[in-house]
């Protein structure tokens, strides 16, 4: 691990700040993917700003029916939220469908958004790599790609956005709240926060540099049946192949956004319009325009009956 | 973490690629001359941390893990280190009543917390009831993964009756029941390679029987 200086910010504009002035300084949550990353030195941050201190770590309710949550709600506070339980289950869903016990005690809601692809080329260092050395190549075009995206790429970079977390608040509309340096807060709609690589696929998000996420807002309870459904290579503590995150009304209608497919949750509105003809017209329309490679092409397949399994989940509930 | 698949299927290609490739010897050039670069003096920072009821004063580099703090400055070696990246669960201790991975956590972001190993669950002679049950129940066999299955399986069943759901749990408005099912996707944090998870299962089993 590169050396680093450390502290402990005492309010979010505060360590906003204290980010904005060290060109090398990041923010700190639970670090369980920083950490990660540092021991590897794909991450050599020179300063981080610990973000425990600013007792951002509450669920309320808003006046609109809807949740704010805290940054640094853990993981596991926010999948055992009363309040999620009963009218997010499938952000419930997606929380335990992701990591293990101990890291969802420590990894944060803002931590779990600002997580790094899972590339095996970007992790290692040894490896041309777009994201984490500008520049440098994909060694994932023509190599290993069975978990990489088959939509939404360039060919800079076919990494995907590894979380499950993310995929359920796409499929419910969250908003994410920041603030900067100067107390200037703002709202990002969670299908505008993750970017596509296209030439740039270093910059994962619409964040600037010292922005902080002070909360994640979730709209008024939706109704309907909510589930997420994930493939992946072993029954627990792996990442998924293929998520469906599903809220389906009584007549068939619904939203659907999917994970394990592309650099962002991946959900269209022409996806969501043909919810009511099924899962192969959905998929259909999710994923006009895709381009797998010989690796991961089994994800169109896969992504099919994943949501079909879903529907037929809700149907027999 | 990064799944182990991969890895290995990475490995297997990269193996490949150095067999007959000149740009591959350049890169790892380049990385080993990064590795030798002389490094600076790091200033240690101070932190307390409560352990096993125990207050300690330190000073640290701020690289320090909870993990190394534990073993290389406070001598409890008990708390094992296994991949070092939160892959394995070797490392799980009980951090103000909740297991973590102490591997992923900077000493430093501990400063006032009250940390739980297994020296501080029992001790031979006045062993914790889930140190017993796997003795009794052989939840292991080279015992190198053992303290941090044992710290977790405590976690596990107090997450269990605070009501925490899990991955296979059928209703989440339920009570949460400690089913063999249930025991298993919450322990999935937890590798053992030797392979001794039916019987790790039963001695959670038992404690939570116990308990109920």
């Amino acid at each position: 691990m590169r050396a680093f200086t450390y502290e402990r910010a005492t309010s979010p504009a505060g360590a906003a700040a204290a980010v904005a002035q060290h060109a090398g300084a990041k923010f700190l949550g639970g670090g369980t993917n920083l950490l990660d990353l540092m021991k590897l030195e794909v991450e050599t941050p020179t300063h981080l700003v610990d973000i425990q201190d600013l007792k951002l770590d509450q669920i309320e309710a808003m006046p609109d029916g809807g949740l704010r949550i805290g940054a640094f709600v853990s993981n596991t506070a926010l999948s055992a939220d009363r309040r999620v339980r009963r009218d997010y289950a499938v952000l419930t869903r997606a929380i335990q469908a992701g990591a293990s016990g101990q890291l969802r005690n420590k990894a944060t809601t803002a931590g779990n958004l600002l997580q790094r692809t899972r590339c095996p080329y970007f992790y290692d260092t040894n490896q041309p790599c777009n994201k984490r050395t500008p520049g440098s190549g994909c060694a994932a075009i023509g190599g290993y790609s069975r978990q990489l995206a088959v939509i939404g790429t360039s060919d800079r970079c076919i990494a995907t956005y590894p979380g499950d977390m993310a995929v359920a608040l796409r499929v419910l509309d969250a908003n994410v709240e920041t603030v900067d340096a100067k107390g200037a807060t703002r709202v990002i709609p969670i299908a505008d926060f993750h970017r596509l690589p296209g030439t740039t696929p270093e910059i994962d998000t619409v964040l600037r540099h010292g922005e902080l996420i002070t909360a994640v807002t979730l709209p008024k309870p939706l109704g309907g049946t909510h589930v997420y459904r994930k493939v992946r290579d072993r029954a627990s503590y792996a990442f998924a192949l293929v998520s469906v995150a599903a809220v389906i009304a009584p007549d068939g209608s619904g939203r659907v956004a999917f994970g394990g497919v592309a650099p962002k949750p991946w959900r269209t509105p022409t996806a969501d319009a043909a919810m009511p003809q099924g899962a192969a017209a959905v998929v259909d329309q999710a994923f006009a325009g895709a381009h797998p490679t010989h690796d991961n092409a089994f994800k169109l397949t896969l992504a099919k009956r994943t949501l079909a399994a879903a529907i037929a989940q809700v149907r027999t509930a | 973490m990064i799944d182990a698949m991969d890895v290995v299927a990475l490995h297997l290609s990269r193996r490949g690629v150095i067999a007959g490739g000149v740009a591959t010897v350049a890169i790892t050039g380049a990385a080993d001359a990064r590795t030798v670069a002389p490094t600076q003096p790091v200033a240690t920072m101070p932190l307390s941390v409560e352990v096993n009821g125990r207050r300690h004063d330190l000073r640290l580099d701020p690289r320090t893990t909870l993990l190394d703090a534990l073993r290389d400055h406070l001598h409890l070696t008990g708390t094992k280190k296994g991949c070092d990246h939160g892959q394995c669960g070797a490392c799980t201790v009980i951090v103000n009543g909740h297991r973590i991975n102490s591997c992923l956590s900077l000493a430093l972001q501990h400063d006032g917390d009250s940390v739980t190993t297994i020296e501080g669950l029992g001790q031979p002679g006045h062993l914790h009831p889930m140190q017993a049950a796997f003795v009794k129940h052989d939840g292991f066999q080279c015992g190198y993964c053992t303290p941090g299955q044992i710290c977790s399986a405590v976690a596990v069943l107090a997450e269990i009756k605070a009501g925490i759901p899990s991955h296979v749990s059928t209703d989440l408005a339920a009570p949460m029941h400690p089913t063999n099912a249930e025991l298993r996707e919450r322990m999935s944090g937890n590798i053992c390679r030797c392979g001794a998870y039916s019987n790790i299962a039963e001695a959670i089993a038992e404690v939570a029987g116990a308990a109920a």
